[in-house]
């Protein structure tokens, strides 16, 4: 029981950072209908950014903040310098650039960096309190839930109570009536990107501590358990983006928990063709028929 | 004035006016005539371009003509070889051994092809993604059979004195390379391209025309997932080895470029394909030996694959044999609207 109740910790701790990355991609499929392939290589680009800022100045909180801003600055370019001028008549198209984006991204962090692990420091202990004799949670789980409640609260804030955000949601729901309108759509479409690469890199910091460190492939497991997790919520639905997250997390606490770590990879290709061939519109999504 | 679909369809008829047949004989005698002349080690690379072609060739069948994408043709790349390492060390018997792997890696490839039939687009790509990321942890969860990171030694005959390892080695390559791409040339002419071809254009019109549709996805990706074993068991024989970091998520993505590059659904396109997939990284690696770094190593060949990949996709999506024919489809695509 003590096991379990740590393992639902672990897991939910996991999960709030799941559901983040997924949040990312949900935001840029909501914007531009195009699930963003190099998420995960962005992130790791962005980590590298903060990692470098940390080593020089010392400091964990410049290189957070680095690493965020720097995500923001590269999800605007990839947007600007290359998707846009993506052919989208067949959804093929931009999967493809996204991932010769990842490409590019993965080579050129490599000749900078090297291909080994690079230890990384989190800012916080990952040693659990004792409560009632029973490891629990420890004050870097705090943090992450902290720090991914606060993204979710600020996006949910700015997409419901703000002028900005209703744009953003007009350009992607209805991209002609809203260029009619005087609603700056590429510079919405632009935002979007933006906005989710710095939420995609502040899920890509999170998780670095908690694995082996960094290393341009880093990412690429939290991008399949990420795209699991928004698929199981829906790929359109940012409550279904958190839970799923959530819900993924879990699985993979359990599993590595109780099974080995070496099977969780294969509990959430399990799952996701699970949900893909069970409920492929995912638990929360409204949309009748999935066309893309 | 020709109207520009009878055009595309005037400039298709030409094409295959030329029987596969009277390419792959000429090629076959040309392969032989150049494993005499060339050294070892450009044998080698021969070969290898042959091993890769057999997994470009039914890849491009797949995503060109079918409009499949799938990222996961590495994974069954590895599936291929780990059946053959089994195999050989078991039975020491190599045609036996290739059969066995083709077979087997048409069974996974057409489970996954099952599941491939509901999904389009991003959700394909995403699946196929996992197995590509996730199949090479299963080494390490049953790593008595497959013996986790080191991975398994393949058990060869050695090859008659007359010639040496990397000659044979070209002729096995190329020997299934040909006949792969021959099979595939005679079946993407007939019904079964065109099915292929109605399906990707408009899955509802192909359905009120009579073809299966789920029926031909669920074969191109078994069609395609052979030709991935085939060309996964060859690596093992090239590698004389498999271990799970032979079939990176990189391979994956370098097949995409692969076809992306040469022009989608061309056989001559997953040709033009697997020569760079060898030349690149070769030339690459010159580079990074003649400038001393080693982080240069790998990593230049992956960034160049990126741009390139990037590149065509932004100003020629039908990649580079089809650069004419693009501009004609533009036109028709235009009359139609």
């Amino acid at each position: 029981m003590d096991r379990f109740l740590y393992l639902t910790f672990d897991g939910l701790s996991r999960g709030a950072i799941y559901a983040a990355f997924a949040l990312a991609l949900v935001l840029i499929w909501r914007a531009a209908r195009i699930v963003n392939f190099a998420q995960g290589a962005m992130a790791v680009a962005a980590a590298y950014a903060g990692y470098s800022v940390t080593n020089a100045t010392g400091s964990y909180w410049l290189g957070f903040i680095t690493a965020v801003a720097g995500g923001l600055l590269l999800g605007a370019a990839v947007e600007r310098v290359v998707m846009r001028f993506v052919d989208h008549s067949s959804p093929l198209n931009g999967v493809v650039v996204a991932l010769g984006l990842v490409l590019i991204i993965q080579g050129v962090l490599g000749m900078i960096y090297g291909n080994e692990f690079r230890p990384a420091q989190a800012p916080f202990s990952r040693d659990a309190f004792q409560i009632g004799g029973v490891a629990l949670l420890s004050r870097y789980d705090l943090f992450v839930f902290a720090a991914v409640g606060t993204v979710v609260a600020l996006l949910t804030l700015l997409f419901t109570r703000t002028p900005t955000g209703l744009r953003m949601r007009a350009a992607a729901f209805a991209p002609d009536v809203s260029r009619l309108l005087g609603v700056p759509v590429g510079g919405m479409l632009t935002l979007g990107w933006a906005l989710a690469a710095a939420v995609g890199s502040l899920a890509g910091m999170l998780v670095v501590p908690t694995e082996l460190g960094l290393h341009p492939n880093a990412m690429d497991l939290l991008f399949i358990s990420a795209f699991t997790a928004a698929v199981l919520g829906g790929l359109d639905s940012p409550v279904g983006a958190v839970v799923g997250g959530l819900v993924v997390g879990l699985l993979l606490a359990y599993v590595s928990g109780y099974l080995g770590a070496t099977v969780a990879p294969m509990a959430v290709l399990i799952l996701l063709v699970v949900v893909l061939l069970g409920r492929p519109d995912g638990l929360f999504s409204k949309a009748k028929a999935r066309t893309a | 004035m020709v109207s520009a679909p009878k055009k595309v369809a005037i400039s298709r008829k030409k094409r295959q006016r030329i029987s596969p047949l009277l390419v792959v004989i000429p090629a076959a005698a040309l392969i032989l005539a150049l494993t005499y002349a060339l050294p070892p080690f450009r044998n080698y690379q021969l070969a290898t371009v042959g091993a890769y072609l057999c997994v470009t060739a039914g890849l491009t069948v797949l995503t060109g003509l079918n409009g499949q994408l799938s990222l996961g043709h590495g994974a069954l790349m590895a599936t291929g070889a780990y059946t053959l390492a089994l195999m050989q060390n078991r039975f020491n018997l190599l045609v036996a051994g290739i059969v066995v792997a083709v077979l087997v890696t048409t069974v996974v490839g057409a489970v996954i092809g099952l599941a491939a039939a509901r999904l389009r687009g991003p959700y394909l790509a995403g699946l196929t993604l996992a197995v590509a990321v996730v199949v090479p942890s299963i080494a390490s969860t049953f790593d008595e059979t497959f013996n986790s990171d080191q991975g398994l030694t393949v058990a060869l005959e050695p090859p008659p004195d007359a010639i040496t390892v990397e000659q044979w080695q070209a002729w096995v390559c190329w020997g299934a390379a040909l006949v792969t791409v021959l099979l595939l040339a005679y079946l993407i002419r007939g019904r079964f391209g065109r099915d292929l071809r109605a399906v990707r254009d408009d899955e509802t019109a192909a359905k009120l025309a009579g073809i299966g549709v789920a029926r031909t996805q669920v074969l191109a990706f078994v069609v395609s997932a052979a030709c991935a074993g085939l060309a996964g068991a060859l690596f093992a024989v090239l590698a004389q080895s498999v271990s799970p970091g032979a079939f990176p998520l990189t391979l994956s993505l370098f097949l995409l470029m692969a076809i992306v590059i040469g022009g989608l659904g061309r056989l001559v396109g997953a040709l033009i394909g697997a020569v760079l997939l060898v030349a690149l990284p070769s030339f690459a690696q010159s580079i990074a030996e003649s400038s001393g770094s080693v982080r240069l190593e790998g990593n230049l060949a992956l960034t160049f694959f990126g741009v390139v990949l990037v590149v065509v996709m932004l100003a020629a999506p039908g990649g580079l044999t089809s650069l004419t024919n693009l501009r004609i489809r533009r036109k028709s695509q235009k009359g139609r609207k």
